[in-house]
């Protein structure tokens, strides 16, 4: 019976019934559902790993130990992960291995928008992206039997809109495969140059020969219609194709590295116009332009932001004049925002209030950057807080650096924090380092990490002692704080900055979302005492708001009594419910 | 089983259970019979932002995602996030409403004013509004939670979707202890709709 599944979900269905019985990933959207699904299923191994460069290689030794493997990650975790990866592609595979890119065109939830099969051309890897989730569950299935038959890790690059829709499914029965017998065989897998040489002739092989593979493939297919038209596409973008255009014909590329120039030829030569519609970079359309192919692609779409039906029918198709209300530009924006309660707020609060420069990392806490709280100067990637810090001490000085805090997240210190504050400790900077520990992975929905304490099947293990990691770098200061305590907070703050030393303070409390306030506390504005001054709305909190006419706040039911705003009301206006 | 496709943009904040109303009708949608796809919002949004799932049914669906102009339903969890999302209803679609207020940032920070009238100013220019208290309706059911769950009886009704497969729908999608209050409140979402059309 069919079921309605997310691409993701399929995904992991499709490595399950592959025979996997390995997986890794580091949470990240769009990618974080992926093995955090695989995991429900009986016989398999899968785990959170750190981060993405040890998933790849967890997923590499599993491989070269004879199990089919399923490695997974958010698009700019495979930058993380790169390092083994392209080295992988060389050694080739044992059991199959397939790795899991998702990508975010429109930057949903994401630093950049990157495009992954610039990978699959530079490493050399398959590159197969399917369309809807059967097909990310077939395709899943097939790059198993690829990476096996071919000797080489596949890519299966998927988008967030394929990964968070659910569209029909047929599940198949799993396939349980033996192990595949491990044999020490150090010219395939130990990679010194004069081994790497031999293996690099290998892999060049071994791309003609999926070349050849890509012209005959079922992954590729061509639909035809109208020959006044002929439209290339891949992944999600073919339903939009579909959707807008049902007259033209279109070759659709399951397999979008490396590509059929044969297929691609003969296509180009039975249409009257070829059109490439893909999101992000040419990658498909410089490939064909370079074969003397006379296309057209990026100068009528665009290389910014995730396509939409609309945005092809109206190059391309008869689009309808949509009528415009207007209303949208009358309404106010409504970003993403700390929930009520959140243990960052206080933190955001304090530092903004103190003027201090912070350098900024990933997580639910990046959004203490946005107006009302201000709280961030710089944010890059996954960890870069502390070595950003370390680099603005050493570009403008100590004095600089006791206006500086590097702000990172539990998860995302353990993921890639660990390196630059042994770098603060070695090279004798002064950062001042806040770990805000919330005991979870928050931002892409409280998976479990190291700190925590809890494996991906939510059973006990060995809790990383970050604090004890934290001294064993050589921190001599390392101060534990609650971040509710604003007084504490800000106090602990001004003497760990007037340290001509490294500091850590690690704010400790979790996540809201975890572990819920008792409901028995409840606060209210004491109406004669409030005077009006807003000061409570400067927490960004969807909590407490205020009442135009009445010049008043009030609490909103959505308050969870964190006792913040209380503390920053200088009127004592905000007061507990008695009894 | 109807003939052409039925689209429906579920709007409103992240963290208001968006996605278990958008699974319930999906899920109605398969035991129907259709082709159904699914286009859900994770990550950062979900974290108090602008969300919005949209949900697709008909004999044959290629796209995830509703054209500008083409939905036949908008259901706002929160007044003006349905003003946000109007342009994507089609000629003569149906919006519904419910009476909650929720400040975005640039309100709170003092940058912005909520415009209080907002649900007033869609039923001016779309004739089939219907705003409801999807809260207060949940509250009196038990729990202000199933406030979703009141906006797919509502919505139910309005896309004429029969009322045991919804139940069936809710069974299997819904969690047990939570399962009573939900079944009432998709009751009297359901009633609401009777009563106002």
């Amino acid at each position: 019976m069919k079921k309605l599944m997310i691409g993701n979900a399929a995904i992991a269905r499709g490595a399950y019934e592959a025979g996997a019985t390995v997986a890794t990933a580091y949470p990240g959207t769009p990618s974080t559902e992926i093995v955090s699904n695989f995991a429900q299923y009986e016989g398999v191994y899968a785990e959170w790993s750190p981060n993405e460069k040890v998933a790849m290689e967890v997923g590499a030794g599993a491989s070269i130990g004879g199990a089919r493997t399923l490695v997974a990650m958010k698009h700019v975790g495979v930058n993380v992960a790169a390092d083994p990866l392209y080295t992988f592609a060389y050694t080739g595979v044992n059991g199959g291995l397939v790795i899991v890119s998702g990508d975010d065109p429109g930057m949903h939830s994401s630093q950049n928008e990157q495009d992954n099969r610039g990978y699959g051309r530079f490493a050399k890897l398959p590159v197969l992206e399917p369309a809807d989730s059967q097909e990310a569950l077939d395709f899943t299935r097939m790059a198993f039997n690829l990476s096996e038959e071919y000797d080489t890790p596949v890519m299966l690059r998927v988008t967030t809109r394929l990964a968070h829709s659910q569209t029909m499914v047929e599940e198949g029965e799993r396939t349980d495969l033996p192990l595949k017998d491990y044999e020490k065989n150090a010219a395939k897998y130990v990679m010194l140059p004069g081994h790497a040489r031999m293996r690099h002739i290998e892999v060049e092989k071994r791309m003609l020969k999926l070349g050849e593979y890509a012209e005959t493939t079922p992954l590729n297919s061509i639909e035809w219609g109208s020959k006044e038209v002929g439209i290339i596409t891949s992944g999600v973008v073919y339903q939009y194709v579909k959707e807008v255009l049902p007259e033209v014909s279109v070759l659709k590329l399951g397999m979008t590295n490396p590509l059929p120039q044969n297929l691609i030829k003969s296509f180009a030569e039975q249409v009257d116009r070829l059109i490439i519609i893909e999101e992000l970079e040419p990658v498909i359309e410089e490939q064909v332009k370079s074969w003397g192919i006379k296309v057209e692609g990026k100068e009528l779409f665009s290389l910014l932001g995730e396509y939409s039906p609309e945005m092809i029918e109206a190059k391309l198709g008869q689009a309808k004049p949509v009528r415009s209300y207007g209303l949208d530009k009358e309404i106010p924006a409504r970003p993403p925002l700390m929930c009520p309660g959140c243990p960052h707020r206080g933190v955001f609060h304090t530092l903004h209030k103190m003027k201090l420069a912070v350098m900024g990392d990933i997580g639910c806490y990046t959004l203490g950057a946005l107006s009302p709280l201000d709280g961030m100067d710089a944010c890059i990637c996954m960890g870069a807080s502390i070595g950003s810090a370390m680099g603005m001490e050493k570009a403008r000085g100590e004095d600089f650096a006791s206006k500086t805090v590097a702000v990172i997240g539990d998860s995302t210190f353990v993921h890639s924090g660990i390196t630059a504050l042994i770098d603060v400790v070695y090279n004798q900077g002064t950062s001042t380092v806040m770990i805000l520990d919330n005991d979870t992975t928050a931002m892409t929905g409280h998976q479990e990490h190291p700190g925590t304490g809890m494996t991906i099947r939510q059973q006990a293990t060995n809790k990383l002692d970050i604090e004890g990691l934290v001294k064993a770098v050589g921190v001599k200061n390392i101060r534990i704080v609650d971040p509710l305590n604003l007084v504490e907070l800000e106090a602990t703050l001004k003497e760990e900055l007037n340290r001509r030393e490294p500091s850590v303070i690690i704010t400790k409390r979790p996540c809201v979302l975890l572990d819920k306030i008792p409901n028995t506390v409840k606060y209210y504005v004491d109406e004669e005492l409030c005077k009006g001054c807003k000061l409570c709305l400067k927490v960004g909190c969807s909590g407490i708001y205020f009442i135009e006419e009445d010049k008043k706040a009030v609490m909103h039911a959505s308050c969870v009594a964190c006792g913040l705003c209380p503390q920053i009301c200088t009127f004592d206006a905000i007061k507990k419910v008695e009894g | 089983m109807q003939s052409q496709t039925t689209d429906i943009l579920i709007v409103g904040v992240g963290g208001q259970g968006t996605l278990l109303t958008s699974r319930i009708i999906a899920q109605v949608a398969v035991q129907l019979g259709y082709d159904v796809k699914v286009s859900e919002v994770h990550g950062m949004a979900q974290r108090g932002g602008s969300v919005v799932t949209q949900v697709r049914y008909g004999k044959k669906i290629y796209s995830p995602i509703i054209k500008k102009g083409e939905a036949d339903v908008i259901l706002a969890f929160e007044k003006i996030e349905a003003a946000r999302w109007l342009d994507y209803l089609k000629a003569d679609g149906m919006v519904i409403i419910n009476n909650e207020r929720v400040n975005p940032l640039p309100v709170m920070s003092g940058k912005a004013k909520y415009p209080e009238d907002i649900h007033e100013k869609v039923a001016a220019l779309v004739e089939k509004t219907v705003v409801v208290d999807a809260t207060d309706i949940a509250a009196r059911c038990g729990n202000v939670k199933a406030a979703n769950v009141v906006l797919v009886g509502i919505l139910s009704q309005a896309i004429g979707l029969p009322v045991e497969e919804v139940e069936k729908a809710i069974r299997a999608i819904v969690p047990g202890k939570a399962l009573e209050v939900n079944q009432e409140a998709f009751r009297e979402g359901r009633k609401l709709l009777e009563q106002t059309v």
